[in-house]
């Protein structure tokens, strides 16, 4: 498989400026040196707590952000380099909201057919077929493109949601937390039709979820990250039963288990989240770590292999 | 049996549309009965609209009228008439006995209040603590729930905080004045899995301390497993299985509550999900008969009528007619639509 998609060592930081001068008083590593692949066809999930840098970092494919170091490579060519235009059709997103991802002014046809009129495709009649074509396509009623967001429940909202991503064709579709918004019955119907339509239409998901469980039911590789840096790469069925990095396994053991029999084997976390203006040194997790070693407060680790395919950024793996 | 703590008899809140549906009034709760005891967690599970926040209002008197009314029922606090105490009597017990953490963090802390005041506020009302002695509880509460620099945040006011943090200082609120009874409405749904692994502890240390009752209304199942020694699975409005929580996970009778179960993607065993088809109905549009019946493999001829909740063993019950055998005696309220049908 060929890799649609290549980050390379990518930062975005931001300063932080207030008071009465507007000085500058901080830098906030959102993302921090990040390197990963995604190969065509494949769906890698992007998992972490709040403010560890992974919707930034969803930002910085598309396009949206400066970044202050590194590269992102789409298809092989440098993301800076694509005409902008080019690029939308290729990459699309569904937000987490599908209460306010849709213009509530506008008829469920219209915010489908909404990207293929802006990139002037087919005529009024093709755009037409297109639309009730990709309704059809996302298990929704063709009559529903008369309907408007306020007339749909939530999980047909966020299945317009995805029929508007699909618009184009894309080559990659980034899905920021696509179910976390929805009841757990829809929630299992919308992660379904996701499921199908990857192996469908051939699509790459970047799949960027807090829920372990959605991750590790939708992805094949899981990509943990812990104050702006990739902590942990690895194919998602052995990353989530053998977790190798201490971060790792204090989520995976932080998650409730829908069994009441299932004995709680939980890690808990020492010490406070740290403030991501004023990041520790060496490993960021290195104070909270149950593992912790005098290296692990100077050094960032580099990327060490911890089985097939696996990667921890962690000095525990250090090859002897 | 350890005391019961509370005990919902029968309760029935509905709700009047102002405009659209002609004047319909519609039960946004109906005919609910369940009990809480002493140092016993009860989960109410289910999905939005199920009308499990609308039952913890009712609870606690905190139903707008209008549009909405407690039209049948009541609730009994420790034998207790809860609808029928003086607002004196309420207010010593509400906060102080009973507490709730509330959903939406955002509407339910004052926004002119520094965080810590309003921690404060109830321990020195209830505890008739000093000043000092409160403002030290609430940071000690804030630190207790994972707040960093609880010291300094104390001072910060809520639209300073994120929801996370909103959230957190929501429960250091409630379980400040150590509650006998804790109503817990979604406490951990916008909480990060860390954070929420250290407010469930919080929230079960109180129960083994002060023996605590919790009614805990989720839809996550994982936390139910976690939490709960009862568990209600509620469908449009009705109770429509309860029981012990193992019993309720190895042999879920309803066939919502078995849809609820294989619709969950599970950690670490990758399986094909059965999601329950359609949606769930609006409370102005219930299906007549059995409110699943639409949505339902098993509907047959008798779904047509609303069953009862048949008890299927020591407080294990199911409202299905699959489990056709001795009812539970309550009760019954059927939808007038029905005879319609």
């Amino acid at each position: 498989m060929s890799a649609l998609l290549e980050l390379e060592n990518v930062s975005r930081h931001y300063a932080v400026s207030g008071g009465l001068l507007g000085l500058r008083h901080g830098l906030v590593r959102a993302v921090d040196g990040v390197s990963l692949t995604v190969d065509a066809g494949a769906s890698l999930g992007l998992v972490g707590e709040s403010g560890c840098g992974k919707s930034t970092l969803a930002r910085c494919i598309l396009g949206l952000e400066q970044l202050e170091g590194g590269a992102i490579r789409f298809q092989g060519r440098d993301i800076t380099d694509w005409p902008q235009t080019e690029l939308r059709r290729q990459m699309q997103m569904v937000f987490q909201d599908p209460y306010s991802s849709l213009n509530p002014r506008m008829s469920v046809g219209a915010i489908v057919a909404e990207p293929l009129t802006i990139h002037g495709l087919g005529t009024a009649a093709e755009r037409k077929a297109k639309t009730l074509a990709l309704l059809r396509t996302v298990g929704l009623d063709t009559d529903m493109a008369r309907r408007y967001p306020h007339q749909l429940s939530g999980g047909q909202r966020q299945r317009v949601a995805v029929a508007r991503a699909l618009a184009l064709s894309p080559a990659l579709v980034v899905c920021d937390e696509p179910v976390s918004a929805l009841d757990v019955s829809i929630q299992a119907q919308v992660l379904l039709l996701l499921q199908d339509l990857r192996t469908r239409l051939g699509l790459t998901y970047l799949f960027i979820s807090h829920d372990l469980a959605v991750v590790g039911q939708i992805c094949d590789r899981i990509a943990v990250m812990y104050l702006g840096r990739v902590v942990e790469l690895g194919p998602a069925e052995t990353l989530i039963n053998d977790p190798r990095h201490p971060y790792t396994r204090v989520l995976l053991s932080a998650v409730p288990v829908p069994d009441p029999g299932h004995k709680r084997n939980r890690e808990n976390l020492t010490g406070e989240l740290p403030s991501p203006l004023n990041p520790p040194s060496g490993c960021p997790f290195h104070p909270r770590c149950p593992q912790v070693m005098d290296i692990c407060r100077h050094e960032f680790p580099q990327a060490f292999s911890t089985g097939e395919a696996r990667l921890a950024h962690c000095w525990l793996h250090k090859p002897a | 049996m350890s005391e019961i703590l509370l005990d919902i008899r029968g309760l029935t809140t509905a709700f009047a549309a102002h405009t659209g549906a002609g004047g319909a009034v519609a039960k946004a709760v109906d005919t609910v009965s369940l009990t809480v005891r002493q140092g016993e967690t009860l989960a109410v599970v289910g999905e939005s609209g199920c009308g499990k926040t609308v039952l913890a209002l009712s609870v606690l008197g905190l139903i707008p009228d209008p549009p909405g009314r407690v039209i049948h029922g009541q609730a009994l606090y420790k034998g207790r008439d809860l609808a029928a105490m003086d607002e004196a009597e309420l207010e010593s017990v509400r906060g102080n006995h009973i507490a709730m953490i509330f959903q939406e963090p955002m509407t339910s802390l004052n926004p002119v209040f520094r965080v810590g005041e309003q921690i404060a506020e109830g321990y020195r009302l209830h505890k008739g603590a000093s000043k000092a002695e409160a403002d030290a509880r609430a940071v000690e509460m804030l630190r207790l729930v994972g707040i960093p620099n609880p010291e300094e945040r104390a001072g910060s006011y809520p639209f300073e905080l994120s929801g996370g943090m909103r959230q957190r200082v929501m429960i250091a609120m409630a379980l400040a004045n150590d509650p006998d009874l804790l109503f817990a409405d979604e406490p951990t749904t916008a909480l990060d899995v860390t954070i929420q692994a250290q407010i469930l502890d919080l929230m079960r240390e109180l129960q083994r301390r002060r023996g605590s009752g919790i009614l805990l209304i989720t839809h996550d199942l994982g936390v139910v497993a976690e939490m709960a020694h009862q568990v209600a699975v509620m469908y449009a409005g009705q109770v429509v299985e309860q029981a012990p929580v193992a019993e309720l996970f190895a042999s879920p009778r309803h066939p919502y509550t078995q849809g609820l179960l294989a619709s969950v993607p599970r950690l670490g065993q990758r399986r094909t999900l059965s999601p329950i088809p359609g949606m769930v109905p609006g409370i102005f549009n219930l299906p007549f008969g059995c409110r699943f019946r639409p949505r339902c493999a098993h509907a047959f001829g008798r779904c047509e009528s609303c069953p009862p909740l048949f008890e299927l063993g020591p407080g294990h019950s199911a409202r299905c007619w699959l489990h056709d055998g001795a009812p539970l005696a309550e009760p019954v309220h059927c939808d007038h639509r029905e005879a319609d049908a």
